[in-house]
């Protein structure tokens, strides 16, 4: 082991092809990584910040906030359920926004609003007052301020900015977070086809105690005679229009990188192996093992990959640092820079399995007898 | 160091090798044993079974039949991690084309011996082991230098310090001066016959050299596998 991190140490030239290459598939990992956490949050914050268990839709909304709708006879059904601790209202409507004082702006600013009754995280417990809202802080990309009035959607019905939170966009846009009263009053003035009466939501936050939330959630749709459709809050997250697709897309293209850097580390180590054929005849010969010859190459391995992450996540790092919030959905977190590490050095040590054999093949007995 | 057991004993020694369905025969029936602080040659054409003798002897083959001791313990059935251990810690190897690590100065050569054991086997004063030697083979100025930047005989006394780092029974040397022009030769098989003698280790000397049969105790004759002349040297 010791003899490998000497080498690595003395002859560093030797490794930078590798380096080179491992380094750049590290970053097209946690930049792809990045790209899919900045995607998947900026489309399920709104649901992530919520403070519950269990989402309840109508059942004929098929998971849609769009198309749900929760009577006041369903909320009360849903309340009498054992384990249900507290309910509480959700509407959503997504229009284009402008800024107050440039009514006449054909550029529209992407928006959600959502009326609450339960807070999710970073918001008041009391929603703020009819024609009030809390803004993500996303929106700031699009000048909007504290005090900022939008105009939303063809009737330029305005709300008035007094708060920001963090981390709450919804497929894609900033949200708007105000009392149901406002949601109901926006949503009527500017689609009336979808306007409700009130006491109407569009679906229910649940918080349990007791049984596991699932439970609580079969309990609710047998309560309400199969009319609503109760899922666990991960459950609606990922049930949100394309996070599966995109997960799964992303996490395909993940998969691919990942074979790609095996078979680079594969490929470069083995030929490696086969260069220090003659080297490793005559360490074997004064008494070198299999193991610790190739222990040394995963040494090896894992430190030129330990070294290429560690570029690629101050690349990774920087660019999260210098994207603006708005424009690119790029997230670098700990976490996916972690796990990227993690994949890599697994793919790594999985690449170094192709030098095996042949290290193991190392006959000690050539190293007598031949004169190179 | 005058030592009653015998550096080497191989007794009724066969190897065969499995070719294309024959058995083609390296060794056949040989018995060689070796003084504890004894010098031999061991000479014979290509092909004739010194190469295989000698790994056998130094525990990179085993024999297909026969005994080996070395220094007194018995080898012939011992596993492939034994072997590793034994040649580790037991037997001394000089190559024919040198062999150093190129990335490791003289000292470290010399160390890569007791590393290659792992931290939990390393010896206490190694460091100081590898000091002496090179001292002992003029080369304490150059302990801090890779091989690149040594002399071809400078480089040939750092693998014969290699091979005394373990303290070994015995040293085998793979055609020691093959690659060395004359004057450059005579001084390493003066200091290989000084070095062995003054621990009393042995060594098995595989040659083509007439100045190395001059100094060692005895010649073996090696041909078609069977040792065919023992003669004693004339140093």
């Amino acid at each position: 082991m010791r003899l490998a991190l000497r080498e690595l140490r003395r002859r560093p030239g030797r490794f930078a092809v590798a380096a080179v290459i491992l380094t750049l598939i590290a970053m097209l990992l946690m930049f792809l990584g990045g790209l899919l956490d900045g995607l998947l949050g900026s489309s399920t914050g709104a649901y992530r910040a919520q403070r519950a268990d269990l989402i309840v839709y109508s059942t004929d909304a098929r998971t849609s906030l769009v198309r749900s709708r929760i009577t006041p006879e369903q909320r009360r059904q849903v309340e009498g359920v054992e384990g249900v601790t507290a309910t509480g209202g959700i509407g959503s409507v997504q229009l284009g926004g402008r800024l107050g004082d440039q009514p006449a702006s054909r550029t529209l600013i992407p928006t959600a609003l959502f009326g609450y009754e339960l807070a999710p995280r970073g918001l008041p417990a009391t929603p703020p007052a009819s024609g009030t809202v809390i803004a993500d802080s996303s929106l700031k990309a699009h000048d909007v301020k504290l005090g900022t009035t939008l105009l939303l959607g063809p009737q330029r019905s305005p709300v008035k900015v007094v708060g920001f939170v963090d981390d709450t966009r919804y497929s894609g846009q900033g949200t708007l977070w105000g009392s149901l009263d406002t949601w109901r009053r926006v949503l009527a003035a500017n689609i009336p086809s979808q306007a409700v009466g009130n006491d109407v939501v569009q679906a229910l936050a649940v918080r349990t105690s007791g049984a596991a939330p699932s439970t609580v959630g079969g309990a609710i749709d047998r309560a309400t005679a199969g009319t609503t459709d109760t899922l666990t809050l991960t459950a609606a997250t990922n049930a949100l229009p394309g996070v599966s697709q995109q997960q799964s897309t992303f996490e395909q293209i993940i998969g691919v990188t990942l074979v790609i850097a095996l078979v680079v580390v594969g490929l470069f180590f083995a030929l490696i192996t086969v260069e220090r054929t003659a080297l490793y005849g005559i360490l074997k010969a004064i008494g070198a093992s299999s193991w610790t010859l190739f222990a040394g190459v995963v040494a090896q391995a894992v430190v030129v990959t330990l070294f290429a992450s560690a570029i690629a996540a101050a690349v990774a790092l920087l660019l999260d640092a210098l994207i603006p919030p708005g424009t690119i959905p790029f997230d670098a977190t700990p976490s996916r820079i972690a796990s990227s590490v993690l994949l890599l050095i697994l793919a790594a040590v999985a690449g170094c399995a192709f030098s095996l054999r042949r290290v193991l093949r190392i006959d000690p007995a050539a190293a007598i007898g031949t004169a190179s | 160091m005058t030592d009653a057991t015998p550096a080497l004993v191989m007794k009724g020694i066969r190897k065969t090798y499995r070719v294309g369905g024959d058995d083609i025969v390296a060794l056949d029936h040989v018995d060689l044993t070796i003084g504890s602080d004894e010098i031999v040659a061991l000479v014979g054409p290509s092909g004739s079974g010194k190469t295989t003798l000698c790994s056998i002897a130094g525990g990179l083959l085993s024999a297909t039949e026969g005994s080996v001791q070395v220094g007194g313990h018995d080898i012939s059935h011992a596993s492939a991690r034994e072997l590793t251990d034994f040649r580790r810690t037991s037997v001394g190897f000089v190559f024919q084309a040198v062999n150093l690590v190129p990335f490791l100065t003289a000292r470290e050569n010399l160390l890569v011996v007791d590393e290659l054991a792992g931290r939990r086997l390393r010896r206490r004063g190694a460091k100081d082991r590898a000091n002496q030697l090179l001292e002992e083979l003029g080369l304490a100025d150059r302990a801090g230098n890779l091989p690149a930047q040594l002399s071809g005989g400078q480089r040939q006394r750092v693998a014969i310090g290699r091979a005394l780092m373990n303290d070994p029974e015995l040293v085998l040397f793979d055609e020691p001066t093959s690659a060395l022009d004359s004057k450059l030769g005579d001084q390493v098989v003066r200091l290989i016959r000084d070095e062995m003698k003054a621990r009393g280790t042995s060594a098995i000397i595989v040659t083509h050299d007439d100045r190395i049969t001059h100094y060692a105790d005895r010649t073996v004759h090696i041909e078609d596998g069977r040792i065919a002349e023992n003669l004693v040297g004339s140093a």
